[in-house]
């Protein structure tokens, strides 16, 4: 090869990533970095795109929403839905992983029962709401059986009534989503290294101490990565919620995401509604920015 | 080593495979009641006390549903919608996924860092914003506007997954394309692509359960019937036929039928997928 040559093909490795690169980061920067800057123009404006010429509106719709009972009932509730499904995905998921693990079971029936096990992962958060109304209509199959077994002495709206839909929901979704803990909890399990347990048992652990000795703090990575990732996930729910309650009855399902969907679509106000959604932005933000830091970490 | 056959060893593997019955009913059981009710009549339905079997088979469920032109359209708009979506984004992460695997480059790890923090927008901070532009750009309620919504939604991961994929093949293969003259276009294409196909796969399976599923921007970018998908159109069947829970079940029960078999068939793309950004 010439030198000319050679520093010809030089310059062409050098460009060719950024070309390689260019349609990700022109759909990425068009259509996710811009509208995030739009999304907080919006947020200082009055009636932003409603209108061709809004005004300057300064702080206004953040001390509104602030200002809003309705917006802190949201949080609470957003808190509450995203701490429980987090706390209970992690255990159900952790007792099934363990379950699955246990060589007392014959490896047969432990595939069969694994792919069962992850069925609820598979459905659509649409599909969950609609089955979760259905099981627990009033004159349902939930409250028939309760009913007959003694624990309830009449019909729960558990989705209509402001005592239980915050419950109601909340278990839905931890029915939905504790299989993603459980399938990577269970690939942590079968890389713990088989000599770790051995050694314990030489020393006469007991089944209760290799689990807090040896494979809790083995699995932790994954526990901590996973629980960010659902907490940041389940923070943002909508259609679940939507389909089952609405946000009601009297708010008392509203969490950030109706609450911001509603303001935008229902009332209208989108720069209200634009203001609500930074501040749901913020909170991911920082969430992730906890996450990668713990990826690197590591 | 174990000690078997002990009463009390015992004891434990009898409890234990009690608790895995409980689990599966717990993980079972509102899925079997919603097959089991889509096959039931309306009113067999609310039948007290509940029938846990159809005690009346019938398949009318079914019929009303693939028999009706505006319901078979929301399928038709999810395949079309989630199958152009899954071309273009394997397409897309491809590339960039090329890039990042065989390059280095000023600003690589940052690149990086953006990508996987945009995995975690909200989806409702972008809603608002993307029907300002949809609504000014005139895509409303349009084919158009969902691809372009859901491509930014699919592609950051589906990079991820493709790098991921990508670094896992030897680099000799496409040097000695490179040796031979050709260009690293040459390699991508000859060699890398037709090897690949498993990291494709993944991708795609990943990317089209993603589109299947999505309700925020189809329910807020789309209006007239005929552009709806599966799953507003299950929440519309709500609204429209007060409560007709056989039918409701009947669609949601063809509405997971591409998830559940693409699961079955290829599971282990499918947990690839699913868990390869998270396990890592």
């Amino acid at each position: 090869m010439t030198r000319q040559k050679r520093s010809h093909h030089r310059l062409k490795r050098a460009v060719a990533p950024y070309l390689y690169l260019s349609p990700s980061l022109l759909i990425i920067g068009l259509l996710m970095l811009l509208p995030m800057v739009t999304v907080i123009g919006y947020s200082f404006q009055n009636s932003a795109v409603l209108r061709r010429d809004p005004t300057f509106a300064g702080l206004k719709h953040y001390q509104a929403i602030f200002a809003d009972p309705v917006f802190w009932a949201s949080l609470w509730h957003t808190l509450y839905f995203t701490c429980m499904s987090v706390v209970f995905h992690m255990t159900i998921g952790m007792v099934f992983a363990l379950m699955l693990n246990s060589d007392r079971i014959n490896p047969t029936l432990r595939n069969i029962l694994r792919v069962l096990y992850i069925l609820p992962w598979l459905f659509t958060a649409v599909i969950i709401a609609v089955i979760w109304r259905l099981l627990l209509e009033p004159n349902g199959v939930v409250n028939s059986v309760l009913m007959q077994m003694g624990i309830i002495g009449s019909k729960v709206e558990w989705f209509s009534s402001p005592a239980t839909a915050l419950h109601a929901v909340t278990f839905a979704n931890i029915w939905a989503g504790y299989p993603l803990f459980m399938v990577s909890l269970l690939a942590g399990l079968q890389g713990i290294p088989r000599d770790f347990y051995e050694a314990a048992d030489i020393d006469g652990a007991k089944a209760y101490q290799k689990l807090i000795f040896i494979t809790i703090p083995q699995l932790m990575p994954i526990i901590i990565s996973i629980s960010l990732l659902d907490f940041i996930w389940t923070m943002q729910v909508f259609p679940l919620i939507w389909i089952t309650t609405g946000g009601g009855p009297i708010y008392s399902t509203e969490v950030l995401s109706t609450y911001t969907y509603k303001l935008a679509f229902s009332s209208y106000n989108l720069s209200q509604a634009s203001a609500s959604a930074v501040v749901i932005l913020l909170i991911s933000l920082g969430l992730t920015l906890l996450y990668i830091r713990y990826q690197k970490a590591r | 080593m174990r000690k078997r056959h002990t009463p009390k060893d015992r004891l434990i593997t009898v409890a234990l495979h009690v608790a895995l019955a409980a689990g599966l009913f717990f993980a079972a059981f509102p899925i079997y009641w919603m097959l089991s009710s889509s096959f039931k009549s309306n009113t067999e339905i609310f039948a007290l006390p509940p029938t846990v079997l159809p005690k009346a088979f019938t398949l009318e469920a079914y019929a009303a549903i693939l028999g009706d032109p505006v319901k078979l359209r929301f399928f038709f708009n999810s395949y079309f919608v989630a199958g152009a979506v899954t071309v273009l984004t394997v397409l897309i992460a491809l590339l960039a996924a090329y890039g990042f695997s065989r390059f280095n480059f000023r600003g690589k790890g940052s690149l990086n860092t953006l990508i996987i923090s945009t995995q975690t927008i909200p989806p409702i901070t972008l809603l608002i914003p993307f029907f300002g532009l949809v609504v000014s750009y005139g895509i409303f309620d349009t084919y158009v506007a969902l691809i372009l919504t859901y491509l930014v939604f699919t592609l950051p991961y589906a990079i991820l997954l493709m790098t991921g994929y990508l670094n896992t093949l030897p680099r000799d293969l496409d040097e000695a394309v490179a040796v031979d003259g050709g260009t690293s276009w040459t390699a991508l294409w000859r060699v890398i692509v037709p090897i690949s196909l498993p990291g494709i796969v993944a991708t795609s399976v990943y990317t089209f359960l993603l589109c299947w599923n999505e309700f925020l921007f189809a329910l807020t970018l789309t209006k007239s019937t005929s552009m709806r998908t599966v799953p507003i159109g299950i929440q519309l069947l709500m609204g429209q036929h007060a409560f007709e829970w056989n039918q409701m079940m009947a669609m949601s029960v063809l509405g997971s039928l591409p998830l559940l078999i693409i699961y079955l068939v290829a599971q282990r793309f499918f947990l690839a997928g699913m868990t390869a950004g998270s396990v890592k």
